[in-house]
């Protein structure tokens, strides 16, 4: 079997991945994708401790979190469409009007 | 007895009553004649029942036995502080009946005097509701039984006097000179404050039974304390009965209506502080030094006003200065320990004084509003009434036998003599001052109604006698002025000194014992009433020569000695003086304080954290830059930190 490590050096890459595809990326729906990935690696995670600890608590806890993104992810992609027909554009730089 | 407390009442519920019709006329609602009738009688009514009220009080005290003429009745508790316990009591006693007595009777006159001289006033009702409020002030002063209560009526009287003689205040001389009055009463009421605030210190109570019983035993005879707190008082004395140096509100305050002047300047609130210094007796011969004090300042004042009052133009401002002069008497009397003869001056005062103001008021009304002597003469024949109600009123001011003045002053005099505490000095003064009163006073009488007429033909067409209204309180108080000097006739003319003899109880350990004033004899006494007396003949007949004979004499000798005569009537520029020393450098510090202080320091300081905020905020505020990916770097790296944080700790 492959140590529960592997999983948790796994798990903590995507996440790593996904933070920089937050900060680096322009575009939005992008962003969005990176977002998902960073909850994806953290089901991982959740599963891995869940089959080495014996308690099945991680992987109830990995349901509620599917649940979240997938709730999320369509709100998040609703706002997305009402920005784009205002600006035309999915650039996250253009989307700059609450500042100072 | 009980019904002390309906004295002050009656002119409180009159002050309420007058006070909400006047409101009401503010607020729009018409004047109509019946109101006017209502305020007339609310507003004299309320004065003369409680002058009705008085009478029954004063027979049902001389009914007692000599000994217990001294009767307290508590209205009810007032402030309840711990060790500090005033109660709104009344101390009925020989003193305080006669002061009623005064108050309410010549009260009531002026008040019926003035529903004829203010008849075409747009402000009667507001100005009877001012003169209830004074008369309920005043007789909270004379009546109450302690310290507190005193104070409350003395700041009360204060501010009436602020309110009526500013009463038109469009007039800009006549609002000035009630904040005069008000602000330089307010310097003596400081002193007299601290006084009371000493009074407690010391006996922790501020009931006056307490107080002066206790007082001998407290206090050391001459000691520091006991001078302290009479100079106090008297600081307070001098501010509200104009004595030198807080006088200089009086001569101002005939800006307001005649018969304010009469009742509050001449009779009534000007004579509050000899009633204090005769009402703290107790205290004040426990201080040989103040009492001093109050003879010289008092002596002084006399003959200084008086000084003042002979070359003045203006009708109003001599009897200002004349009543200035009479309180030094008083307050004469009070510093040589003759408490009685302070009161019974006071008494015939309120009656000649309170006559020759109204009697002034009358000359006025004809003339339509003329103050000036040099525009007068010659009104003998146009206001007969008012011409021998003046020649009465000017006879007993001057001290001519028979006449009430006479007796009271002459018994101020002989006293002044002869008591332990007196002087031939203050007699010298005392009958100086004498002479000049005679002096101005017939000069006064003699420009207004003898010799030929100086008067502006227009004004002379419309000359009239004044209304019964006017006219009857004038008589009354020409009757008083007669004969109200005949309850103190002193023993050497064969009488038996009656008011003396009343007011014994109150000052009864007050007089010097017997054996130290006998060795005067009765022909002495004699010999200084026929010095005073032929003082005062002198002067008037000084006085017709110069202003019935020929009037060039006076002209004459006013060139001649020019300086002089501009000094007096500069009233030695005192005015100026107090200007100069105190009333700039107060302003200016005030201005000093306004723009350096109040603008730089204080507003620059409020300013100041204002901008300082806002300097700050520019500077953090460029956090919002509106770029998401800025924001969620910050979060990140806060994440980091914190995890950072976990792991090594």
């Amino acid at each position: 079997m492959v140590s529960s490590s592997a999983y948790m050096i796994l798990s903590a890459t995507i996440f790593a991945i996904g933070v920089l595809g937050v900060l680096v990326r322009r575009n939005v729906l992008v962003m969005f994708m990176s977002i998902e990935l960073m909850l994806n690696a953290v089901n991982l995670a959740l599963v891995a401790l869940s089959r080495q600890l014996g308690s099945l608590d991680g992987q109830v806890l990995v349901f509620l979190v599917i649940t979240v993104a997938a709730a999320e992810a369509a709100v998040g992609l609703a706002i997305i469409i009402c920005l784009f027909r205002n600006k035309k554009s999915v650039n996250v730089d253009d989307f700059n009007l609450m500042k100072w | 007895m009980n019904y002390v407390y309906l004295v002050p009442l009656f002119p409180l519920i009159g002050f309420l009553a007058n006070g909400i019709i006047a409101l009401a006329q503010k607020a729009g609602y018409e004047q109509r004649s019946p109101v006017r009738g209502w305020v007339s009688w609310i507003g004299c009514g309320s004065v003369g029942l409680s002058f009705l009220t008085s009478i029954v009080l004063f027979f049902e005290l001389l009914a007692l036995p000599a000994g217990e003429r001294a009767v307290q009745k508590i209205a009810f508790p007032w402030i309840l502080s711990g060790k500090f316990q005033i109660d709104i009591g009344f101390l009925l006693d020989p003193l305080s009946s006669i002061m009623i007595l005064v108050v309410c009777g010549v009260g009531f006159f002026i008040h019926v005097y003035s529903t004829g001289y203010m008849a075409e006033d747009k402000g009667y009702a507001r100005y009877f509701s001012y003169l209830n409020l004074f008369t309920f002030f005043m007789l909270m002063l004379v009546l109450s039984n302690n310290f507190l209560l005193l104070y409350l009526g003395w700041e009360g009287v204060g501010l009436c006097s602020y309110l009526l003689i500013g009463f038109w205040h469009e007039k800009k001389s006549a609002s000035d000179a009630g904040k005069k009055a008000f602000i330089v009463n307010r310097i003596g009421d400081f002193g007299f404050a601290l006084a009371v605030m000493l009074i407690f210190w010391t006996f922790g109570s501020l009931n006056f039974t307490q107080v002066f019983e206790n007082a001998p035993h407290v206090l050391a005879l001459g000691g520091g304390l006991v001078t302290a707190m009479t100079l106090l008082l008297f600081m307070g004395a001098t501010g509200k009965s104009a004595q030198i140096p807080l006088y200089v509100w009086l001569p101002d305050a005939m800006e307001g209506p005649t018969p304010v002047s009469a009742l509050i300047h001449a009779a009534t609130m000007v004579t509050a502080g000899v009633y204090m210094v005769a009402r703290c007796h107790a205290l004040f011969l426990l201080a040989p030094i103040t009492m001093g004090v109050v003879a010289v300042i008092g002596a002084a004042t006399a003959i200084y006003a008086a000084s003042i009052g002979l070359v003045q133009n203006d009708i109003k401002r001599v009897l200002a200065y004349s009543t200035i002069s009479q309180l030094g008497y008083m307050f004469l009397a009070c510093g040589v320990g003759a408490f009685a003869a302070g009161i019974f001056h006071l008494m015939t005062h309120a009656f000649f004084k309170a006559l020759l103001f109204l009697s002034a008021g009358s000359v006025m009304h004809a003339l339509a509003g003329e103050l000036n002597m040099q525009k007068m003469g010659g009104l003998k024949k146009y206001l007969p009434t008012t011409f021998l109600c003046f020649l009465a009123g000017t006879l007993a001011i001057s001290g001519i036998p028979l006449f009430s003045g006479f007796f009271s002053k002459d018994e101020i005099l002989w006293k002044a003599f002869s008591s332990p505490h007196g002087h031939i000095l203050l007699w010298v003064v005392g009958v100086v001052t004498a002479g000049l009163t005679a002096f101005y006073m017939f000069r006064l009488f003699f420009m207004t109604f003898m010799g030929k007429s100086r008067m502006d033909a227009k004004v002379e067409a419309h000359v009239h006698e004044s209304p019964k209204p006017m006219t009857i309180p004038l008589i009354v108080l020409a009757i008083l002025s007669v004969i109200g000097g005949y309850v103190g006739i002193p023993h050497v003319l064969g009488g038996s000194n009656r008011i003396d003899g009343f007011l014994s109880s109150v000052f009864a350990h007050g007089e010097p014992a017997a054996h130290e004033v006998a060795h005067h004899s009765a022909s002495t006494e004699y010999l200084l009433m026929a010095i005073s007396v032929v003082v005062v003949l002198i002067a008037i007949l000084v006085a017709y020569r110069f202003y019935v004979k020929n009037l060039r004499i006076p002209k004459r000798l006013a060139e001649k000695y020019r300086s002089a005569y501009r000094v007096l009537l500069n009233k030695y520029y005192v005015d100026e003086l107090y200007a100069k020393v105190i009333v700039n450098p107060l302003l200016n510090l005030a201005l000093l304080l306004w723009k350096r202080f109040d603008v730089l320091v204080i507003d620059g300081a409020a300013n100041g954290i204002a901008s300082l905020v806002k300097g700050a905020g520019s500077i953090i505020r460029r956090t919002q830059t509106g770029y998401l990916r800025n924001y969620a770097l910050s979060l990140i790296f806060g994440a980091t930190l914190i995890l950072v944080y976990y792991i090594f700790r």
